[in-house]
């Protein structure tokens, strides 16, 4: 295990060259080129603001900043789960033939969802710009946590579906699937107080379970600090009150992202060790 | 030769040739631990090592798992048992080009394949201009590697790496790409390494290149090690035991019956007059032949220097070129004209083939020598009386 890390942080210039060449395969030829990791998450967005805020009129206010700053850490988990599950498969002509440690491969394609992260942020940035809102400054070092468990969540996932498809080549269909029921299950573009209250069944609270999904807290934590508010007045007549994030202090929201961190790490010690296991066949299993 | 830098300690791979794989879900669900597979012994107990400095060739047919036993030295492939060991860095050249992104450039590429090599980007940056050069690929390094002919993307790929430097380099059939200058590089390239004290682990078809670049090479049958000799003996081994076909081309003819029946067996070779010649004498060899039946048959001749380099191989397809051999002994006489050889030792193989060139009936190889002296001055490897004339212009 220690080997194998060791080995990792030694190719991690390699790392760096792949994760290079990801970004720039995937937007060569196109007209817009690397505009597209820009573009394509603000239409993701503007169908959400347009399905949720203008057709069914959810009555929240500056509801594009409460969902880009759930999308942002969205796309970045499940971007990265995505590509990556198949990744090996699909690189089949290098792992068979070139010996290298393999978890590069997946971490290469959490790496380049780290630029597609950056370029999102910096069109969050200009949306904060044009609306004139401020994030809540004193919450913002929370972002550190919860962007931190993310990634490394994130990792442990890459790394451990990338061997395991392997192996089982549903795997890269099921993601598909489960990433989409997963998203549903993150509050990002309902709120989570929306749900909350429902979860008292019988004088037992349930919420523990809905927190159990490690991208809600993380979710939970960008909304906190980019969306300014956490009861907001509905825009819909007559304007009721209405709870959006919970009113935990930042320490609760810092605590469960150091959770999730934790959790994480363990993960990805376990994805390396599992792709350890598996990784001796892959080149027999292509 | 010292402590070995590659040790190949009984290494024993087996694969399962899955019948048909059930990788999905829903299939391992219907046939839970029913799919039916046939165990492949790929390597059987290899055991041998290179020492530092030394160039070791892999020879064996299509199958016998010369390519499996590279995999495992490069830690592409585990081992079922056994281990390899490797002392010092090692480049593996299973596959040119292998990782290359054909939609990035060539430029993008080398660092991108460099850095899969082994190297850091400084290290890449200071053999760039020499990688360019060597590949001769010129103003297209900055061309996507996708519009590279096969043989600029070969070119690249070889160049890449062996200027990766590494101590131990391992290469699996690469030689045969590029045209014949570019070969001729790449083989200059790996006696710059050979001089250099590097190990290298060489897989080829080509017996005259194994005999001409290697200090030993080892001979592989169906997973197992038949030789490990020095190149003379282990080409000699290759062909005796595995009747490859001189013109060694297995892939293009799978159904050729290779060595079929010993139908006629070469007895013995003798070089009339002696085999002390000079330069300009004419060369005369007697084949002995015993013949189950009478058979018509090509001779095949072939004479190389000591050190692999071949200077003819006869062409047993040629017209004329097939004998009536009859049954039971007989002599044939191979008049060769005149031998206008400079001075050298020489080995001569002899092959006894079907008419066609298709049957190995029998081969031996260096079954005689040749040495030749030459009285004259001019230096070189042909002998030529050229007349000077001049010829004043009005």
């Amino acid at each position: 295990m220690r080997r194998r890390l060791r080995e990792l942080w030694r190719t991690r210039e390699l790392l760096v060259h792949l994760t290079r060449s990801d970004i720039k395969v995937k937007y060569k030829n196109s007209g817009l080129g690397l505009l597209w990791s820009m573009v394509a998450p603000l239409m993701q967005l503007a169908i959400f603001w347009l399905v949720f805020g203008f057709i069914l009129k959810n009555g929240y206010p500056d509801f594009v900043i409460f969902l880009f700053a759930g999308l942002i850490a969205w796309n970045f988990f499940s971007g990265s789960l995505m590509t990556s599950t198949g990744i090996i498969v699909e690189r089949a002509g290098i792992v068979k033939k070139v010996a290298f440690p393999r978890e590069i491969l997946p971490l290469s394609i959490v790496g380049a969802q780290i630029f597609y992260f950056a370029m999102q942020a910096i069109a969050f940035v200009l949306i904060l710009l044009v609306l004139q809102s401020a994030p809540d400054w004193s919450l913002i070092w929370l972002l550190v946590p919860a962007s931190a468990a993310l990634l490394v969540l994130a990792a442990g996932f890459s790394v451990l579906l990338s061997a395991i498809n392997v192996k089982l080549r549903d795997t890269h269909h099921l993601i598909e699937v489960v990433l989409q029921l997963w998203f549903w299950l993150t509050p990002i573009v309902y709120p989570y107080e929306k749900i909350a209250p429902h979860l008292h069944i019988k004088g037992w609270n349930f919420s523990w379970l809905y927190l159990a999904n490690p991208m809600t807290p993380i979710v939970l934590t960008f909304q906190r600090v980019f969306y300014p508010h956490v009861t907001v007045q509905s825009t819909n007549p007559p304007h009721p009150t209405v709870a959006m994030l919970p009113s935990w202090p930042a320490s609760t929201y810092a605590l469960l992202d150091v959770v999730i961190l934790t959790v994480g790490a363990a993960l990805v010690v376990l994805s390396v060790h599992v792709f350890g296991k598996l990784e001796g066949n892959f080149a027999e299993e292509l | 030769m010292g402590v070995a830098a590659v040790e190949i300690d009984h290494v024993s791979k087996h694969f399962r040739l899955y019948n048909d794989r059930h990788s999905s879900l829903k299939e391992r669900l219907i046939h839970p631990g029913r799919s039916t597979y046939s165990d492949l012994t790929a390597l059987d107990d290899i055991d041998f090592s290179v020492g530092a400095g030394e160039t070791v060739g892999v020879m064996g047919r299509n199958g016998s798992g010369k390519s499996t036993l590279l995999k495992c030295v490069c830690g592409v492939l585990q081992p079922t048992s056994g281990q390899v060991i490797v002392r010092g860095s090692l480049a593996g050249l299973l596959e040119l080009g292998a990782g290359f992104q054909i939609e990035l450039s060539g430029r993008d590429n080398i660092y991108l394949n460099g850095s899969m090599l082994g190297l850091s980007k400084k290290e890449v940056d200071r053999a760039f201009e020499s990688i360019v050069e060597f590949s001769e690929l010129g103003q297209f390094i900055d061309t996507q590697v996708k519009f590279y002919s096969s043989g600029m993307y070969v070119r690249l790929g070889f160049a890449i790496a062996v200027n990766v430097d590494p101590d131990v380099l391992v290469i699996d059939e690469v030689l045969a790409v590029g045209d014949e200058q570019f070969q001729a590089k790449c083989l200059e390239r790996i006696r710059t390494f050979q001089e250099e004290g590097r190990t290298i682990l060489f897989v080829s078809h080509n017996a005259d290149q194994i005999r001409a670049i290697c200090d030993r090479a080892v001979v592989l049958d169906r997973g197992r090690l038949l030789a490990d000799a020095t190149p003379g003996e282990a080409v000699r081994a290759f062909r005796e035991h595995l009747g490859e076909i001189p013109e060694g081309d297995e892939l293009a003819a799978p159904n050729r019956q290779l060595r079929a029946s010993k139908r006629v067996e070469i007895l013995g070779i003798d070089v009339v007059g002696g085999a002390r010649l000079h330069t300009g004498d004419p060369l005369q060899l007697r084949v002995g032949l015993l013949a189950d039946a009478p058979i018509t048959a090509g001779l095949v001749l072939e004479i190389h220097k000591l050190n692999g380099e071949l200077l003819v191989r006869t062409d047993p397809d040629a017209r004329g070129a097939t004998i009536e051999v009859p049954e039971g002994e007989c002599v044939v006489t191979v008049d060769a004209g005149k031998f206008s050889v400079l001075d050298g030792a020489y080995q001569v193989n002899v092959g006894m083939v079907g008419p066609h060139g298709d049957v190995i009936y029998d081969w031996k190889e260096c079954a005689a020598s040749l040495e030749v002296t030459y009285e004259g001055r001019a230096s070189g490897m042909v002998a030529m009386a050229p007349i000077v004339e001049v010829e004043a212009r009005p």
